[in-house]
């Protein structure tokens, strides 16, 4: 088909709405940049004030490290249960087996609010309420079926005749797991694990119900200084924010490419 | 171990951790949940019977699906026109239109109602343009209320409806619109009669898990709708951290659960859930 005034219009709206998804963030570039102490766009001066205070602040600091703590933590619990999970179900594969992955993929599906509740719900009585071990507990069962996705994504593509092959050979389900199962699926698990660190990473609504004073989030600290609307700090946070996601989304495509590359020779 | 694995498969002992994590501390207390809204304050169906009796929370409810509604119909469109840019793309082009839309994707939610703040305040950037151009005297009011709600949901949602479209339309045969217009059918019949059918499934998927994410949303319309647009999940909010009362909000997750799961078994009809949540990984 040669491309008509439709195909035109097509293009160009599609590209209208690209840019609609990702220039507003870039907003918070020029507002990190003022000089001012409140939250305004800067007229003709720049400072890096806000950065300045951003990576001096004991609070932001420690945020950011509680983040990466619990994000972390929750990265590689998930990435364990969640690829022992896939292998379990796939070396099963009945009826039941579908049942049961449903049944755990129920954390992602289910709205994060009641998420939120049923954790608050049992976090008070087990004391588990505003502590590391709750908030890494949380978001493990939340990331871990996404973890669960992809890993079973990379085994829908491995030859089960391998794993045969190599019991045939003589080697235990132990080593053959270690050796011939986690190097096929390896794509999968890793893309698991960086998907289940950004959910942690990112996470505000469980946060907002199962912390207190002791954990406070990066989103938690800026969900604060989103509502209290005054403190450019806040801005140089979402630009840091936005750095690093540009980031893992390079490493995140260039991997992604080198496999598809690999998987084509 | 042999006679073991005849009845059993050993594949269960690997799924038992998260299986046991799951079921003790998550379904344990989500049941809990359905319990309290029969139980708390007093027994009864007190708390469902509210429903008929207050305006409040009937309103609260006709809110939450009015405005999920029009988020789903504004990003589906959204979601369709850049689908079909992408799969009437060359290749490099459409890897950089996925680009795009997974960076936007993964920008955390926090910096992008961070950044509608900024641009739709009274002195917002939007605003400001505005008047200094001359085209408005007064500023508008983006913020607080639905328009803002719905602006920033559609911003988070249109990532989500692209990615079951995009599936749905690069399955399909491209010949048969082809044999459409050498049979002699205008391209805007083609589109209607033949491409338009052929990716209903992707629209059903793509509508269905918009309207499912939308229903449960917290952080926009908290911040964007400045307490004036109350939807179901800040009202639970506020029920349980501020005023410390579990039945209403219990009753309140309740449907919203149980809304949420009939929409995916019926989701689970048209498309492989999997394909919708985890197409972004291959």
């Amino acid at each position: 088909m040669r491309p008509g005034l439709f195909t035109h219009f097509n293009h160009m709206g599609a590209w209208v709405v690209l840019l609609f998804l990702v220039t507003p963030a870039l907003i918070a570039i020029p507002v990190s940049l003022t000089p001012k102490r409140f939250l305004s766009m800067p007229e003709g001066e720049y400072s890096l004030r806000h950065f300045a205070k951003l990576f001096t602040s004991p609070d932001w600091l420690s945020s950011f490290f509680q983040s990466a703590v619990i994000g972390l933590s929750t990265a590689a619990l998930a990435t364990v249960l969640g690829t022992l999970c896939a292998i379990g179900l796939w070396r099963v594969s009945s009826k039941y087996s579908e049942v049961v992955r449903a049944f755990l993929l129920l954390p992602m599906v289910i709205p994060q609010i009641i998420s939120a509740m049923a954790f608050y719900r049992l976090w008070v009585p087990l004391g588990l309420l505003d502590t590391y071990a709750g908030m890494i507990l949380a978001h493990t069962i939340l990331a871990t079926p996404l973890v669960l996705i992809t890993a079973s994504a990379s085994l829908a593509n491995f030859d089960p005749k391998l794993e045969q092959a190599s019991k045939n050979l003589g080697a235990s389900n132990w080593v053959t797991m270690r050796r011939v199962i986690l190097p096929s699926i390896k794509p999968g698990v890793f893309s698991g694990a960086l998907f289940a660190f950004i959910l942690s990473w990112d996470e505000i609504v469980v946060t907002l119900f199962v912390s207190k004073f002791n954990i406070f989030t990066l989103p938690r600290r800026m969900w604060n200084g989103i509502r209290e609307n005054t403190d450019p700090t806040v801005a140089a946070a979402a630009v840091v924010l936005i750095a690093i996601t540009l980031i893992a989304f390079a490493v995140f495509a260039l991997i992604s490419r080198r496999n598809t590359m690999r998987s084509r020779t | 171990m042999k006679t073991l694995e005849k009845y059993f498969s050993t594949g269960w002992f690997l799924v038992a951790p998260f299986l046991v994590i799951v079921a003790a501390f998550y379904l344990g207390p989500i049941l809990n949940i359905l319990w309290l809204s029969f139980t708390d304050p007093t027994s009864g169906v007190g708390n469902y019977s509210a429903l008929y009796e207050s305006n409040s929370l009937a309103r609260i409810i006709w809110t939450t699906v009015r405005v999920c509604i029009i988020t789903t119909l504004f990003s589906v469109l959204f979601g369709y026109v850049i689908a079909y840019a992408m799969v009437h793309s060359m290749e490099n082009k459409i890897n950089f239109m996925l680009g795009f839309v997974l960076v936007s994707f993964w920008i955390s939610i926090l910096v992008r109602t961070f950044s509608w703040l900024m641009l739709l305040g009274r002195n917002g950037l939007v605003n400001n343009v505005l008047e200094s151009a001359g085209i408005i005297s007064e500023p508008i009011a983006f913020m607080r209320n639905e328009l803002g709600v719905l602006i920033g949901m559609v911003h988070y949602m249109v990532p989500y409806a692209v990615l079951p479209l995009l599936v749905n339309m690069q399955a399909l045969d491209l010949r048969l619109m082809n044999a459409s217009r050498n049979l002699g059918a205008s391209g805007t019949q083609t589109f209607w009669l033949i491409y338009l059918p052929l990716t209903a499934p992707g629209l059903v998927a793509s509508t269905l898990l918009v309207f499912i994410l939308s229903l449960g949303f917290y952080v926009t319309p908290a911040v964007l709708g400045g307490g004036k647009v109350l939807m179901v999940a800040e009202y639970i909010y506020v029920q349980l951290l501020v005023t410390l009362q579990w039945g209403t909000a219990a009753m309140l997750a309740t449907l919203m659960l149980f809304g949420v799961l009939s929409l995916l078994y019926l989701m689970s009809r048209f498309m492989k859930l999997s394909t919708v949540f985890g197409g972004t990984s291959s």
